[in-house]
């Protein structure tokens, strides 16, 4: 029996693969976005999000694999699916010498509906800067008016291809806001960032990518619970005290301290999973003291997205 | 508010964002419209009064000086200075002498015959000497002067500098607008929305063409005041073959722009087209002064068939039928760059 209109999803995709040349960009990938969720493909740079994304907004033909969105294929009747989308693709510069209403108005002309002008200006908070050139704009409400382009046709689903890179925390959360209202009004939205934090704050479910694969994937607070530590407690060693083999001495005693769930260590910086901060917080500095060793700025949080890749892959999401 | 009227419709929409863009453009605003009018302007000083100058002639600093002075002197239309032997190359050089004249029986010419107003100097030369010498001519004829609007090199000029400037618009405007949306990612984010490739590729012509209109007032309108240059044909047909012109370097603008990802890509492509037509499609000089066997080449360039229709109809007052070769062949060009640059255009 067919599923009701709104119970199918907003996009579903199977066994995609895109490959240039030796380098294959996306390996595989599956992915459903439900209807009038936040799903975010989270994971490094290279990792095939921006490839994945351009071949579900019709951009980019894949290799294999299938595409559907909106109960629609690309390929049949795309004006009809277009009017339906908006996106947002990384780095689009728009025409300086146009103004923030003539450059939403430009787009707007491309649809059949959607709000007036003057809304989607309220809705990005920029009716201050209707009639200023996108050339004086800062990097924030470029950005914000880039997502105001997608909003213009009413879309059902947005996508969003990094769309805080590179943005001060205070545009951030502008942007967010702007994104939470789309939602709460029914659209779904399919996004594409590195910032664990967005990810955790927008995103219903999350598919952790990395390598042209999805590596996990489900709703952020799942995944961290995954990890089965709720907090991570980082503190680095004194110079001399971290060489092999007394190193791995220490992992191994420190492994043993209650409620300590994996032990992991980059460089100088060591970190411990742990359940519950006043059960090991406490064992950690009596074994310091006991070892006769001090540790070097202790730092707790809670566990992260962030935790979880690492602990997934090995490497930092960000890594630089 | 700017979504509102007419506006609304994409084709509309972008139009109005292309002519926005345009003006909004100092520089464009100069190539469109100043630089002709200042060409114009310069050119028509430069040669509009040659004619009337006497020829200045070198005569060389020895015995038998004087008396060719004063033979010259009496001729009217020639200015004879004296100077040293050594000074004589530098002054033939430099255009300041068109003749160099030695004394001695008789004298000596020394000029640069490839150079035509040597060539007419050293007649004036002869027959001012031979008078002085007994000689007299067998005849003189009668002299009417002609210096009535159309037949001067500024009327001849002007559509030149008319077919130039289309060519230069035409192309900067379509490459320029479309390489610099490529570049900037613009022309893919347009792409991911509903709109029609075929309504922006439009909307870059029809803007092109409002423009058309604009320099060709400001050219013709300065032309006509400043100089008198007329045009004989009728405004119609000048309409008609301007637009025949702008849509065929339309075509050939979107197809050197069909590719190039960068401005400098595209700025190196269009100078390859267009450097030869400056020089041999008879903007400044008669497209006769090349040699025969390139005549056939330089014919079928699109900027020779535009400024031979423009001068058949300003100058020679052609209508439509007259110039139907020249407008078959720009129309040829339109054609074919168009249909190619949308095969290979690259839109992302």
């Amino acid at each position: 029996m067919p599923l009701p209109a709104t119970g199918r999803p907003a996009l579903n995709c199977t066994g995609l693969v895109k490959r240039y040349g030796d380098l294959t960009a996306v390996d595989g990938l599956d992915l459903t976005v439900r209807r009038g969720e936040c799903f975010g493909l989270l994971g490094p740079n290279g990792a095939g999000k921006t490839t994945t994304i351009e071949i579900l907004e019709g951009l980019l033909a894949p290799d294999a694999g299938a595409v559907e969105v909106l109960g629609s294929r690309w390929g049949a009747d795309d004006d009809a699916l277009r009017r339906r989308l908006g996106i947002h693709l990384q780095e689009t510069q728009f025409d300086e010498r146009l103004s923030v209403a003539e450059t939403l108005g430009l787009f707007r002309s491309f649809y059949r509906g959607g709000p007036p002008v003057a809304d989607v200006l309220e809705t990005l908070g920029l009716q201050a800067k209707a009639g200023t050139w996108v050339g004086q704009l800062s990097g924030g409400q470029r950005q914000r008016l880039a997502v105001g382009c997608a909003l213009v046709g009413d879309p059902e689903l947005l996508f969003l291809d990094e769309p805080t890179t590179g943005l001060d925390p205070q545009s951030r959360r502008q942007l967010w806001s702007v994104l939470q209202r789309f939602r709460a009004a029914d659209g779904s939205i399919l996004l594409t960032t590195h910032y664990m934090d967005e990810a955790q704050v927008l995103c219903d479910r999350v598919a952790i990518v990395d390598g042209g694969r999805i590596i996990a994937q489900g709703a952020p607070r799942e995944l961290i619970a995954s990890l089965g530590a709720a907090h991570v407690i980082e503190f680095g060693l004194p110079s001399g005290q971290d060489a092999e083999p007394d190193a791995r001495e220490i992992a191994a005693r420190l492994a043993a301290l209650p409620g300590v769930r994996d032990v992991d260590r980059a460089g100088d910086r060591w970190q411990l999973g742990a359940e519950d901060l006043q059960e090991t917080l406490p064992a950690l500095m009596r074994f310091a003291e006991e070892a006769g060793i001090a540790l070097v700025s202790v730092t707790t949080h809670a566990a992260t997205l962030e935790d979880v890749f690492v602990s997934l892959t090995g490497r930092r999401l960000r890594d630089v | 508010m700017s979504d509102g009227g007419p506006f609304r419709h994409p084709l509309a929409a972008l139009t109005l964002a292309r002519f926005r863009l345009t003006i909004r453009e100092p520089e464009m605003v100069f190539w469109i419209f100043v630089f002709p009018i200042l060409m114009a302007l310069a050119l028509g000083i430069a040669f509009q009064s040659r004619g009337e100058e006497p020829m200045p002639v070198a005569v060389r600093d020895a015995p038998g000086a004087a008396p060719i002075l004063a033979a010259l002197a009496r001729a009217g239309d020639l200015e004879g200075v004296v100077t040293p032997e050594g000074d004589e190359l530098a002054l033939l050089r430099d255009g300041r002498a068109h003749l160099v004249v030695v004394p001695g029986s008789p004298p000596t010419y020394r000029y640069d015959p490839v150079r035509p107003e040597s060539r007419l100097t050293r007649l004036l030369v002869d027959r001012a000497l031979a008078g002085a010498a007994g000689h007299a001519p067998a005849w003189t004829a009668r002299t009417e002067e002609v210096a009535t609007p159309g037949s001067r090199y500024i009327d001849w000029l002007v559509p030149g500098l008319l077919g130039m400037n289309i060519m230069g618009t035409g192309m900067w405007g379509l490459g320029f607008g479309i390489v610099m949306a490529r570049s900037r990612k613009l022309l893919k984010r347009m792409v991911a929305t509903p709109m029609r490739r075929s309504h922006f590729l439009a909307s870059l012509v029809v803007s092109r063409l409002a423009f058309l209109g604009f320099e060709m007032l400001a050219l013709l309108g300065f032309a006509g005041w400043v100089f008198g240059v007329g045009n004989e044909g009728g405004p119609a047909a000048l309409v008609v073959v301007a637009l025949v012109g702008a849509l065929a370097f339309g075509g050939i603008g979107l197809l050197t722009a069909s590719r190039a990802r960068t401005i400098e890509g595209v700025s190196g492509i269009m100078n390859v087209v267009m450097v030869p037509m400056w020089i041999c499609s008879g903007v400044f000089f008669a497209v006769t002064n090349f040699p025969e066997a390139a005549q056939p080449f330089i014919r079928a360039l699109p900027l020779t068939a535009l400024i031979d229709a423009l001068r058949g109809v300003m100058l020679n007052g052609h209508a439509l039928a007259g110039v139907g070769v020249e407008l078959g062949l720009l129309a040829g060009w339109g054609v074919v760059t168009f249909t190619l640059a949308l095969r290979v255009f690259r839109w992302q």
